[in-house]
Parts: C-alpha cells; structure tokens; sequence
C-alpha cells in the first residue's frame, strides 16, 4: 500500500475539520507574520548590501568643516587616485511663495567616484543611471521637494540669491541615507553655482567632503601622508566602517519587527499545541481502528506525519502568499519614509517561515505523535480506553525547548534569546496568573447571575486554564491595538499641548554678526517682536581632565557621542528662563576670570564629568581651557535656542560666530520670513511646525505599520479561542443535545455561550485596558517626558472590543455545537 | 509446538487491572481450544468479561499471565508490531458501533485491510464482497450516509474480504433494530459457511448464540461452560 497517496486521500477529505483549519490557520498565521516582516527586512538589507560598495561614493571620504586643503588633493594626484569634493548644507529653497526646507549638495565634475546617480525626466517616469553631474545653472531635485514645492521639471527654483532650473528627478545618489529619510529632501547642484548663491560665507553650517578611490595601496599611501596634518575637526570614514554601522542599523531594525511578529508567533503555537491535542484525540479511533486491521505502529505514525507534513506546506504556501501581500500594504504605508526604492523581496523570508512552521509543527505536535502512537487498538473495543498521559514535565520541556529553539532561529542572537525568553515568561506568567484570579472571580460570582450566566460563567471557570490561555491571548492583542490607536494620538496630541500658543515656531539658524539689526528692522516693520539673537559658536572637544577623548574611558556610550561630536558653544550672562539651575552655582555678573562652563545635566552625566573638571575645547584651530562650574536642567519643549555647554562671557569672543534665535510667526504673518531668505539668503529658517507634522507623520505610518503585524497577534488569539472551542467541541454538542432533550430551547443556550464569551472578552478588554494604560503612562512619563491624563477611552473601546470580538468569533466557533439536532448527535455518542 | 488444526488456544489466560480499588481481575485462569472451521460464541452477562477476552484472543490486549495461541503464533511474546502482523493475516473484526473511516467510502473503507495485506487487486476484492453484501450501488457512499445496517454490512464485507482464517464480531447486532440485526447474523453467517474462517463472536443474544457450534459462556471473569451446541 502506498502510504503517502493514501495518507494524501484522508487529508484531503479531512481538510474541512476544525482541528486542522485551526492548525492550519496558526501555521499560516505564525508563517504570514515572520514572512511579511521577513520581506520587509529583506528588502531593506538587501538595499544595504546593494549600496555597499557606494555607502560613500567613494573609497575614502574626508569630512571637515573647513575648506579641503589643496595639499589633500595633490597628495590624491601623486598617487593617481581619483577625487571629488562634495559641499552639504541645509537651506530653504524657494519657488513663488512656496518654500521648504532642503538639503543642498554641491558637487565637483567627477562625483560620485563609486556608485552611479539614478535620475527621471519626469517625477513618475522610469529612472535610469546617468554619467556626470547637473550643469552649471541647472539642479537635479528630489522627488518630495517637487511636490513640497508644487514645481515641475523645467521650472526654476531660487536657492539663496540665485534661481536654478530643475532639469531632473533625483531618484538615487550613492552616499544618500539607506535607513528613514531625512527631514529634508536633496538638491543636487553644480559646485560651481555655490558662490552665485551666496549661500557659503565665513561660519556658515556647511559640512565639505573630499572624496577619494583608487588603487588599496595608494589608498593606504594616500592616508598616511595626510593623516599627520589631518586637523582634529576632520572625519575619515572608509567603506568597510560605513557598511558596518549601516548594516548594524538593519540588523536592529530586523530584530524589533520580528520581535512584533515573534508574539503573533507564540500565540499560533498556543493554538497550534491545542489543535494538535484535538488532531490527536479525533484520530485515536482511527489508528486504533488500523492497528486493529493489523497497520504496524510506523504505518499510522506515518500517515499522521504526513499530514501534518501537508499542513505545515499549505500553511507554509499560504503564509507566505499571505506575507506577501501584507508586505505590499506594509509598504505602501511605510514605502516613502525610505530614502531609496526598495529592492524586490527575495525568497530569503520564505524560508525563515518554512523553518518556523517546521520547528512549531514537530515541537508542538511531538506529544500528539507520542499519544497517537501508544494509543491502543482496544480502544475500538471500548472507547474509554485512551494512551497513558505523558508526564507534564515532558510536554512543558518539549514546548519550551522548542520555543527556545524556535526564538533563536529568527532572533540569532545568544543574548537577545536570553533576554527575550526571560521576559516573555515573566510577562506571560504575570498575565496568567491575573487571567487565572480573574477567572477564579467568575466562578465565585457564578451564583447571583441568572441562569444563562450561571451556565456560561460555569463554563469559563470550568475550562480553567483553557479560559486564561484565551483571555491573556485576547488580552495581548489587544493591547496592542488600543496602545498603538488611542494612546498614539493621545501621546501626540498632549506633546503638541505643551507647546504653548505663543511658543516659537520658528528658527533662525546661520544669522551673521552684522545681520541682526537688519533682520530685527525687518520685523519691527512687519510689526513684530525684534529678536533675542545667541550666539553660537562652533568648536569640538579635545580633552577632559587632560585626557584625550578619543581614549577617555567614558560612562555611557551616549556620553563618547556627546564629546566628539561638533559642539555648539555659546555664553551668557544670565541662566536663561527655560533652565534651571541643578548643581553648583551659576556665575556672577561680572565674572572675568577662567573660562567656566555650564553643563546640561544629562550630558555631564553621560561623560562622567563633574564641577571642577577641566573640558579643553579646539576652535578654528585655537585650544581653549574651562572648568565646569554648574548643571542645568532644561526645559527643551519651551522651544528656546538652548545649548549642553554654555560658557562664561568673554571666553569666546575672539573666535568666529553665528547667531540663532526663535520667534513666533503667525500664518498671516509669513512674508517676512520670505523677506528674511531673499535679503539674508545664508540665513537658514527652520519651520517648526513643519517638522512637527513630519514627526507625527513618520510617527502614524511606523504605527500604522506596527499595527498592521498586531493584526496577526489578534488574528492568532483569535485562533487560539477556535482551538479552546474546538477542544471542548464534542462536549458542548452532547450537553447542547441533551439540554435541548430536555426542553431548553436554542435560544437559551445560545444565551448561555453568549454570556460566557461576553465575560471571557469582558476580563481580556479589562486586562487590556489596564495594560495599555499603563503602558501608555510609562510611555509618557519617561519617553515623552510628559503628564499623562488618564483616558476613558481606552477602557470604553478595550471593553467593547474585547466583548465584540471574543463573542463574535466565540459564538462562529460554536456554532456547529448548537445547531445540529439532538437526535443526530445523541445517535452519534459512543 | 504444532496446533495441526486448532487455530486458537487460550492457556490459563488471566487479566488484572489497576484501580483505584486495588487490582482488579477480570479474567481469571481462562483456557480452551478453538478449532479451524468452528464457529464459536462467548456469552455471559454484563462485565463477565467478554469484550476484555475477545481484545486478549485478537492480540489487541495482552494477558497478564498466560499464554493466546492464534494461528501457531504466541501473541503473548510479540510486541505491538507483531502482534499486529499476525492480525493483518488472519484475523478480520466485526464492532458493534462498526468503526468504518468516516473520511474514505464503502469501497475504500474494504479496500483498507486488502491494502494493508498488500492484495494484488484489492479494489476487485472490494468490489466482490461488497456485491455478497448487497451494497454494490453504494460503494461510492460514505459512512455518514449509509444506515446502520448498511454500515455493519460493509464492515462485514470489510472483514470477510482478507478471507481471514479467524473473524471475531464483538455483539455485531448491538446498535441495530431486531429485523436488521437478524439480516445482519444471516449474512455473517452465510459468508461463514461459504468460507473456511473460524468465527468467533461476543453476543448477549442466547438465539445468535444457539447458531453457533460452541458456545462459550463466562460469568464473572470465570469459564462457566465450553460445550458443543448439537
């Protein structure tokens, strides 16, 4: 006899069964959650390892406030290395009375050295690579800034004091951001149209790159002849470093989504462990039956791997079909945050589903298998007769191991596994045992309720651990749900409440010593405010307490940031108004001995540095000495120019400096501001609100996104409560029978099941509530630093939602039991 | 040892359980000799034990002493496999609640142990026995639409169809009405008589009994009678 076609035969006559829809259900569902976010994260890593060898346009990329010494460039020649210099800088580009905030990219003839530029002719047209880089007069801009714009190809755009035509779409640069893109879009332009602008002048914030690829050996001659005289405010940055940090991005960013899918996968285990139950105990007669016809043990055991072979393949096939399409929606949610055009999936997730599915399957059908196999052919001479159980100790090692394992097959990662396993059971084990009182309060409660709730609070507390499964199940998915829709808008709504009405909207970044009066007279005859202009003055740390910070052992990550990136210094005279003053004493008047400094706390805590430390600061190649005399709190949400460092009066007046200051300009009020570019084109504005919108808009499409893979965790509790209807299924067909013999009618039953998923959504929509409460608190208060205020919304729609859906799909589930005649299912009992 | 023509031999078959209660025997010290071609009742009253002998006879139990013979094989030393085996080539079983698989149809459902005993054309073989039963023009049915007569009639051309030298039917008549129980001993019977097979079957019935050769009668776990019927 051929096992698998007749193997084949039964499954496919048997496909309709609830136990194996529900398996199959899980699998698609556990398979559908890894692939989706699988495809996704495959797309992104894919786009990694796509730019890798152009993460920088180059091979080497020197990077320096200051203008490129001429000596890197004959050095570049001698060793026949090919060059280009690149000028970045932000700037507000203007088309009639439309602006928007940009980032400019000035580039020489031979740009990029590695990688190619991907252009359009129209902003929907196919993109294609092009040689060479914009003439002079004319600009390749970014898809975005066309529409923040409303201009079209062939327009002209006033960047600072000159106007440039738009000749093309910029679709891909090589050294763009691979990760979320940036608040402003890009503009590519000819370095030889960067004086007509005006936009580059002594302090301005431009960010010059001189870029190198060659030969490796001239490379590396290349560097060590420069790196001597290489000042301390130059950044090198080689290509096998950029892919690293990019590629780690990737990583994290592939670690949380899958993270969001790993709950969705635990919950298809729960139903796939009790589905399998089911399996089992439906095909008990069966194998009894062939062994009793003389089938050997391997023969039955076969045949029941084999389908749950065949499940675990549709569910497979499904799954990833499912994963697919639900990628494409994710995408088309989340597809423009991304600075490059995915590439397409490969078939990569496919097998990370195919993998799961098997590791869930042989895991949590193993025991299953076990009971199958010692079931015993008397049984088809008396029913009662079932295999000996299998020790607990055994089932609960089996699912453990396999979860274990099943976690560190996505996860990869030792540590995480740890971290993640140890939560996962302190966080479900805190929910089962609330789930567990909660139940065992029914049960108490059962006797004041009235006969259709006494029957179904009776059957909750009777299925005991069964009804906790489901309640913490329904109660996770939940909980994400309402966390990621009310508390969301809720979050974002109490930030935007704490900028007050008069709060500044506005900034003013790169204003030139002999600008302010003038920008002031500006406003003053636009009837507003003249500014408060602080100064601001570049410089980068060189030393704590005498010790290099490139060795400085510091405290916190965070903290080896902090000290070497580019610090803006400023002084003052009084603690500013959003500030407050936290630790030691803020310096008088007239102070005019060593330079001190002012820390914001945090940062000085993240350095390890404390009052009295030395900090030694390099500006515009000077070194300067402070002590650390105060900290500071600050109050960032006031909108006010605010600085980590702020310095004693006089201790900076030697050196270059900008100004910045912030102002609130109404909408009716905005032509000054256009006033201000054209006079003043260096002057950077930064528009507050703008970003704000943008913040919310990255912040709703991520949660969209989020929400979307919960829609699996709910879709899995959801089969997790079939699985516990089913498992009980045969039960409530005879109970339902002979309480219908008895003269109940089916209504009142119905009412009876009703009551009891109404209760069972009632307690998950409470637990969920109460979950995203608090999560939403703890979100507010240590995220989002804000007050939160408790909402009834959350517990009005976690209620109604529990109960909804739990008696929705509780009564689908149940239905079968209720309506078929009790004569059919009485002749039916064993 | 060599049986020549007894095909069944219970030697001093005993069967205990565990209960709560303590342990419990069920059969006590049970032996006699079934011979090829006999047909063979076992009665007794509710919890005499019937059911447990008939599971220990077909090899589906095993005894807690004693020894089964069946066919020249000790089931008493053969693992579950084995056992198993010995059952793919002699023995067929009639239930009473009938056990077809409800996912394959009459035919499939005979065709089952004709495959299972690799038969060179078991769907022929089906067809054969399912026209001695009557049910030709519903091989295509499923359990679940045939009746219960129906249903005991394609478990009978079921067990026949191996030409089993032994059959047991454990109460074969138990879920039907009188009429359709007595067509269904008529036919078990019939076939009985036109094969070469041992019958051995479970019945409270003294009238289905008194068909039989031999009746074995059990009263308590104890043989009370294993006399010839004339």
């Amino acid at each position: 006899m051929n096992i698998f076609s007749y193997a084949l035969r039964i499954f496919f006559r048997q496909i309709k069964s609830t136990e194996i829809i529900i398996l199959l259900v899980s699998i698609t569902l556990a398979v559908a959650a890894l692939t989706s976010v699988g495809f996704l994260t495959d797309r992104m890593s894919q786009s990694v390892d796509r730019q890798a060898n152009e993460i920088l346009a180059a091979d080497i990329r020197l990077r320096t406030p200051d203008p490129i010494p001429q000596f890197w460039e004959d050095t570049a020649k001698r060793y026949d290395l090919k060059t280009a210099e690149t000028q970045t800088f932000p700037s507000v580009v203007f088309n009639e009375n439309q602006s928007a905030l940009a980032t400019i990219k000035a580039v020489t003839q031979n740009y990029p050295l590695r990688g190619k530029i991907r252009i359009a002719k129209e902003l929907y047209a196919n993109e294609f690579e092009i040689e060479g880089i914009p003439e002079q007069g004319k600009v390749w801009v970014d898809g975005t800034l066309i529409s923040r714009l409303n201009v079209n190809i062939g327009d002209n755009i006033s960047v600072g004091q000159t106007d440039l035509t738009i000749s093309a779409v910029l679709k891909y640069r090589p050294d763009q951001s691979i990760g979320f893109s940036s608040l402003a879009p890009s503009l590519l332009v000819n370095i030889k149209d960067i004086p007509s602008t005006g936009l580059v002048v002594e302090g301005s914030r431009v960010r010059n790159a001189f870029l190198v690829a060659g030969e490796e050996d001239s490379l590396e001659k290349f560097y060590n002849i420069i790196a001597p005289t290489m000042p301390e405010s130059t950044r090198m940055r080689n290509r096998e470093e950029s892919l690293e940090r990019t590629q780690n991005t990737a990583d994290r960013a592939q670690r949380f989504l899958s993270l969001t899918a790993v709950i969705s996968l635990l919950l298809s285990a729960v139903a796939i462990a009790m589905a399998s139950r089911q399996f089992a105990y439906r095909r008990m007669d069966m194998v009894a039956l062939m062994k009793s016809l003389g089938a050997r043990q391997s023969f039955v055991i076969s045949i029941t791997c084999i389908h749950i072979f065949l499940v675990g393949l549709l569910g497979v096939i499904f799954g990833s079909a499912m994963g697919f399409a639900i990628e494409k929606i994710l995408i088309q949610i989340v597809g423009d945050l991304f600075a490059t055009q995915l590439p397409n999936p490969s078939l990569k997730p496919i097998l990370l589903g195919s993998g799961a599915a098997i590791i869930l399957l042989s895991g949590f059908t193993l025991p299953s298998l076990i009971q199958l196999r010692n079931t015993s052919p008397l049984r088809v001479l008396r029913n009662d007769i079932t295999p000996p159980s299998l020790s607990v100790f055994f089932i609960s090692g089996c699912s453990l191991l396999t979860l274990g394992f099943l976690l560190y097959y996505i996860l990869q990662d030792g540590w995480m596994l740890i971290t993640v396993f140890t939560g996962l059971l302190v966080v479900s084990g805190s929910l089962y045992l609330i789930g567990l009182g909660l139940v065992m309060l029914m049960g108490k409660l059962r006797g004041q309720a009235g006969a259709a709730w006494r029957y179904g609070l009776a059957n909750i507390s009777k299925k005991g651990s069964k009804s906790v499964i489901q309640i913490v199940a329904f109660g996770l998915g939940l909980t994400v749900l309402l966390l990621l829709t009310f508390v969301r808008t809720d979050l974002i709504r109490g930030w935007q409440k704490t900028l007050d009405e008069d709060a500044p909207n506005y900034f003013l970044i790169n204003v030139q010593r002999d600008q302010r009066q003038l920008i002031n007279n500006l406003l003053l005859n636009a009837n507003l405010e003249a500014l408060t202009f602080v100064p601001l003055v570049r410089a980068r740390m060189t030393k704590i307490n005498n010790q290099d910070v490139k060795t400085y052992k510091f405290p916190d990550e965070e903290g080896r940031w902090m000290a070497n990136r580019e610090a803006n210094l400023t002084w003052a005279t009084e603690l500013s108004s959003s500030n407050h003053l936290v630790k030691g004493e803020w310096w008088s008047k007239n102070y005019s001995g060593v330079p001190l400094v002012s820390l914001e706390e945090e940062a000085a805590m993240e350095m390890g540095v404390d009052i009295g430390d030395q900090l030694n600061f390099v500006i515009a190649g000077l070194e300067i000495e402070t002590i650390v005399s105060n900290m500071r709190e600050i109050n960032w949400d006031s909108f006010q120019p605010n600085f980590f460092m702020v310095l004693t009066p006089g201790a900076l007046d030697d050196f270059p400096r900008t100004y910045v200051a912030s102002t609130r300009v109404e909408e009716h009020q905005k032509s000054v501001l256009h006033d201000i570019t054209r006079n003043y084109p260096t002057v950077s504005i930064i528009d507050l609100n703008s970003i704000l919108q943008q913040v919310k808009n990255i912040i709703d499409k991520a949660s969209l996104a989020i929400q979307v893979v919960f829609l699996f965790t709910l879709a899995a509790g959801i089969a997790v409560l079939f699985a516990v209807v089913e498992s009980t299924v045969d039960e409530r067909r005879f109970e339902g029978a002979l309480l219908k013999t008895l003269g109940l009618n089916r209504r009142t039953i119905m009412l009876g099941m009703l009551a009891e998923y109404t209760a069972l959504g009632f307690v998950a929509g409470l637990l969920a509530a109460c979950g995203a409460s608090i999560l939403a608190w703890l979100i507010s208060v240590y995220f989002f630093e804000i007050d939160y205020e408790f909402s009834l919304v959350i517990w009005v729609y976690g209620l109604l939602s529990g109960i909804f859906l739990v008696s929705l799909s509780g009564l689908l589930a149940t239905k079968k039991a209720i309506t078929v005649s009790p004569l059919h299912t009485l002749r039916q009992a064993p | 040892m060599s049986f020549n023509n007894k095909i069944l031999v219970a030697e001093s078959v005993t069967k205990q359980v565990t209960s709560p209660a303590g342990d419990l025997t069920i059969l006590s010290d049970i032996s006699f000799v079934i011979q090829r071609g006999e047909s063979v009742s076992i009665t007794g009253p509710s919890g005499a034990g019937k059911s447990t002998l008939l599971g220990l006879l077909a090899g589906l139990d095993i005894p807690t002493s004693g020894r089964i013979f069946l066919n020249d094989n000790d089931l008493t030393v053969l693992d579950e496999d084995g056992r198993a085996g010995v059952r793919a080539k002699s023995v067929g079983f009639v239930f009473q609640s009938f056990h077809l698989v409800a996912s394959l149809n009459a035919l499939e459902n005979i065709m089952l142990p004709l495959e299972l005993n690799k038969h060179p054309l078991p769907r022929e073989r089906a067809m054969e026995v399912l026209q001695k039963v009557g049910l030709i023009e519903r091989r295509l049915h499923y359990p679940s639409q045939l009746s219960g007569g129906e249903k005991q009639r394609v478990a009978i051309a079921r067990a026949f169809s191996t030409e089993p030298s032994l059959l047991f039917a454990d109460e074969p008549t138990g879920n039907l009405d009188t009429a359709t129980g007595s067509s269904i001993i008529d036919i078990l019977f019939e076939l009985n008589l036109n094969s070469t097979t041992t019958l051995i079957l479970v019945t409270h019935n003294q009238s289905i009994a008194a068909r039989c050769n031999r009746e074995i009668s059990l009263n308590a776990g104890n043989l009370v009678s294993s006399q010839s019927i004339t």
